[in-house]
């Protein structure tokens, strides 16, 4: 928990910069829009997250957002397909192309961050081919399945505000993870390997097959989000649809105490990662800061972030090792 | 040219407290030009303390530090930096050798006071000096070779004619050859005796007493952070050192019974790494046996250990109580083997995680109900291993990099005894581990092989060969090239033939010779 009060203080911040300055900050609408948004993003930081501890890095969750989310209305409306057949599909074919990352990564031991920087061009490529760049949507059916990602819960009591039905897989997810990584065999193998992969060997834990999972249950969750963003949206262009949502995805986790060294992760300071994220962009609109400031707005708040971070890790290290010397 | 046996470097009432607590106090000691100074203790003793404040890495808390100046006068001096210390020709040598692996031997001699001219680099000059100093050390090698490319006994010697090149009058070697083979520990006492004759004063902290023996002037012994004495050559011998060590004498272990009757547990035939083109072996180990792989550096017996865990691919058949041992490292682990690596920092430990996580990653899943982590249990089983594994201090949540050298070993071999492993594969089981702990392990390894576990290990040091293994297989450039009981083993023996000698006929002879040598070259 202690090492999550970094990012709940920027998250903060951000937050109370965000409503005393922008009046809308704090309407119903946008709060529901903001927890929307976050589910979503903090969706795909997790997966990142899960292939960070390894030490290793997955550049194509944009493209695999794109294939997944493009590829889902294209075989619902252009080809007719059932959505019982469609859904399982699209979530098998995003796993097995974490399957294939894991494998290269693995076996024939080539770097994480090339195997998945081609992922990164192959994917959008083959979504783009596929659709003759044509947009794609719903046109308007498929409400009920859309409904996963569109449904609102009303809390008693509460105007203005209700709960956006994608809360529901993040929390089952973050538990799911969080007990994993926290209170599982493999959660423990899975931070040893990142903390020192050839000591894990050494210790019997089967370092490979956990490197692969990991990258599995990347591209798996990446593929779900980019499901329940076409929900959510209900069209996009192949040539833009996902674009830098890996960014957003490594920012989040990286920002929620995820070391790019691996073996370190907080489940909750992704969610928080992935919030902070999101508020910086909807209060660059609020304030009524030029939206082409966005990325350097988001990119200067990370730095800030894990310069902070980095310090706070460094004293208290030295305070941890004063006391034990 | 300095007078010899001149007092180039005097400290006294030398302390140094950590958060209050005194890990070394009211050191004196003069170090003079000429002379071998050896400084012994068990781990913890303060031995490196000792030397880091020497040498300018840390500062000491009590006392001061007076090196000669140029006319030979002692000057109380402030060593706040390596670079302090550089300035007053000290120069240390480090245990873990940090030469950039990727530049070559002249490039890490002159790293960082590089000649120039112009603001390019001078390649010749560079080349030509560093060629020099590698000659003052007894080095014939190109100085263009990368440093990558070097046997870890060449690297030790281009640090020493790095130091050398600073201008070093003071030179200070941390555990200067346990990581060489006993040719190259021969080699570097050689240089060290050479430096004195040149008139250099060389400290250095070693865990073998023999070499201590052979080459010190001076010996000065620690104990829990105090000097217990500084004895002169002449005026020493193994028995008194011992016994300021320790406050005791080292007794020598008993003979174990012999295992003849006991059924096979590990059979290697035709085995072949993939990492070496080496000729294929067979051998078996018996239930209980503990066999002493024994050879120079490089004649293949990590190959052998790394292949039987399947750290390496392998050619030729392993089995495991007559069932073949096939697939990786963690099915192999499954199966009942356990392996202790050679390179603990690279391969055994996880140094920012706490001790009990490094003792339990090797059970954690056998430990498991439905495969979620009992924590409590986990507390359990790591506190009665860290009690019987007598690791100090016994405090399960401490980092494991804040722990001394034969605590972190202890820590990884600790790691298996929870799970009674079949076979116990071990590389080095003592490597830059001190006296006491020395001893602590080999128990646990005989305790172990008391209760069944087959205990296959690796050892450049032929006296723990000697004092630990039921049996004895001496390897030559990767291949078997004798074998030998308890009984009838001795060191001249596995020195003719890990060396390359012919086997002997008549063993009895070399034997009765070699019983002499039983005390062992190292301790």
């Amino acid at each position: 928990m202690k090492k999550n009060l970094g990012i709940l203080g920027i998250f903060l911040v951000v937050c109370v910069v965000a409503s005393v300055f922008g009046q809308n900050f704090l309407t119903g609408y946008n709060l529901m829009n903001l927890t929307q948004r976050t589910s979503l993003f903090a969706i795909i930081s997790l997966g990142a997250g899960l292939v960070i501890v390894t030490g290793g890095i997955d550049l194509s969750i944009g493209s695999v957002v794109c294939l997944a989310g493009i590829t889902t209305p294209w075989l619902l409306v252009e080809h007719g397909w059932s959505p019982w057949v469609v859904i399982p599909l699209v979530l098998a074919g995003s796993a097995l192309i974490g399957l294939f990352h894991g494998v290269l990564i693995t076996r024939l031991r080539l770097q994480p961050f090339l195997v998945t920087l081609c992922g990164l061009l192959l994917y959008r490529g083959i979504a783009r081919w596929m659709t003759s760049d044509q947009s794609q949507g719903f046109q308007g059916e498929f409400a009920g399945v859309r409904s996963i990602a569109l449904a609102k819960f009303p809390i008693p009591l509460v105007e203005n505000y209700q709960i956006p039905a994608t809360v529901i897989p993040l929390v089952v997810l973050a538990v799911v993870i969080g007990v994993f990584l926290h209170r599982t065999v493999w959660g423990r193998w899975l931070l040893a390997t990142g903390r020192n992969e050839s000591a894990a060997r050494y210790s019997g834990v089967p370092t490979a097959w956990l490197i692969t999972m990991a990258y599995v249950a990347c591209s798996l969750l990446a593929g779900f989000g980019g499901m329940l963003f076409i929900f959510d949206i209900g069209s996009a262009q192949p040539s833009d649809f996902g674009n830098f949502y890996e960014l957003y995805a490594i920012a989040a986790a990286v920002l929620g105490g995820c070391s790019l060294r691996g073996g370190e992760a907080s489940v909750f300071g992704i969610i928080l990662g992935a919030a902070t994220l999101q508020v910086l962009r909807t209060a660059i609109i609020l304030l009524g800061l030029s939206s082409q400031l966005e990325f350097a707005v988001i990119g200067a708040v990370l730095l800030i972030g894990v310069t902070a971070d980095e310090l706070v890790r460094r004293f208290s290290v030295r305070r941890i090792e004063r006391k034990q010397t | 040219m300095t007078n010899t046996h001149q007092e180039l470097l005097r400290c006294s009432g030398l302390g140094r407290r950590y958060a209050g607590v005194p890990a070394l106090s009211g050191i004196d000691l003069s170090i003079r030009g000429g002379e071998v100074l050896a400084i012994v203790g068990e781990n913890g003793a303060g031995k490196s303390t000792l030397l880091k404040m020497l040498s300018g890495v840390i500062a000491p808390s009590d006392g001061d530090i007076s090196v000669a100046d140029a006319d030979g006068v002692l000057r109380t001096v402030q060593l706040s930096s390596v670079r302090d210390a550089t300035r007053a020709g000290i120069a240390l040598v480090h245990q873990e050798l940090n030469l950039a692996e990727n530049l070559d031997i002249a490039g890490s001699i002159f790293l960082g006071r590089e000649p120039a001219r112009f603001g390019f680099l001078d390649l010749h000059s560079m080349q030509a000096s560093a060629r020099d100093w590698l000659a003052r050390v007894g080095l014939d090698l190109d100085p263009t070779t990368p440093c990558g490319a070097l046997a870890i006994a060449q690297r030790q010697l281009v640090e020493v004619a790095k130091a050398l090149s600073c201008n070093a009058r003071i030179l200070i070697l941390d555990e200067p050859t346990s990581s060489l083979s006993a040719r190259e520990a021969d080699r570097m006492l050689e240089i060290m005796s050479e430096l004195r004759a040149q008139g250099k004063a060389v400290v250095f902290v070693s865990h073998h007493l023999d070499e201590v023996l052979r080459i010190a002037d001076r010996v000065v012994v620690l104990r829990d952070g105090h000097c217990t004495g500084v004895l002169e050559r002449g005026a020493y011998d193994r028995d008194s050192i011992e016994r300021l060590m320790v406050g005791r004498s080292i007794e020598p272990t008993e003979q174990r019974a012999a295992r003849d009757s006991a059924s096979v547990r590990l059979r290697v035939s035709g085995l072949t790494s993939a990492h070496r083109r080496a000729h294929p072996v067979s051998f078996v180990v018996k239930t209980g046996e503990i066999v002493g792989l024994a050879g120079l550096v490089g004649a293949g017996r990590t190959e052998i250990l790394e292949a039987i865990a399947a750290i390496t691919p392998h050619g030729g058949e392993v089995h495991l109580d007559d069932v073949e041992l096939r697939g990786n490292t963690a099915s192999r682990v499954r199966r009942g083997v356990a392996i202790v690596p050679e390179d603990r920092a690279r391969n055994g430990i996880f140094a920012a995680n706490h001790v009990a996580m490094n003792m339990s990653l090797a059970w954690v899943d056998r430990n498991s109900r439905a495969r979620t982590v009992d924590t409590s249990a986990e507390r359990g089983v790591v506190g009665r291993l860290m009690e019987r594994m007598q690791l100090r201090p016994a405090e399960p949540d401490r980092l494991l990099h804040t722990l001394s050298g034969g605590n972190q070993q202890k820590s990884v071999i600790g790691r298996w005894i929870a799970v009674s492993p079949a076979l116990l594969l071990l590389d080095e089981p003592t490597r830059g581990v001190d006296v006491a702990a020395r001893a602590e392990i080999h128990a646990e390894i005989r305790r172990l092989a008391d209760s069944g576990t087959s205990v296959l290990f690796a050892s450049s040091d032929l006296e723990e060969v000697l004092m630990l293994a039921d049996r004895v297989i001496v390897m030559h450039e990767g291949s078997i090239a004798g074998e030998f009981t308890a009984q009838e083993v001795d060191e001249v023996a596995i020195m003719h033939l890990a060396t390359g000698g012919a086997p002997t006929g008549s063993r009895t002879q070399t034997a009765a010779r070699g019983k002499e040598h039983r005390r062992g070259t190292k301790l």
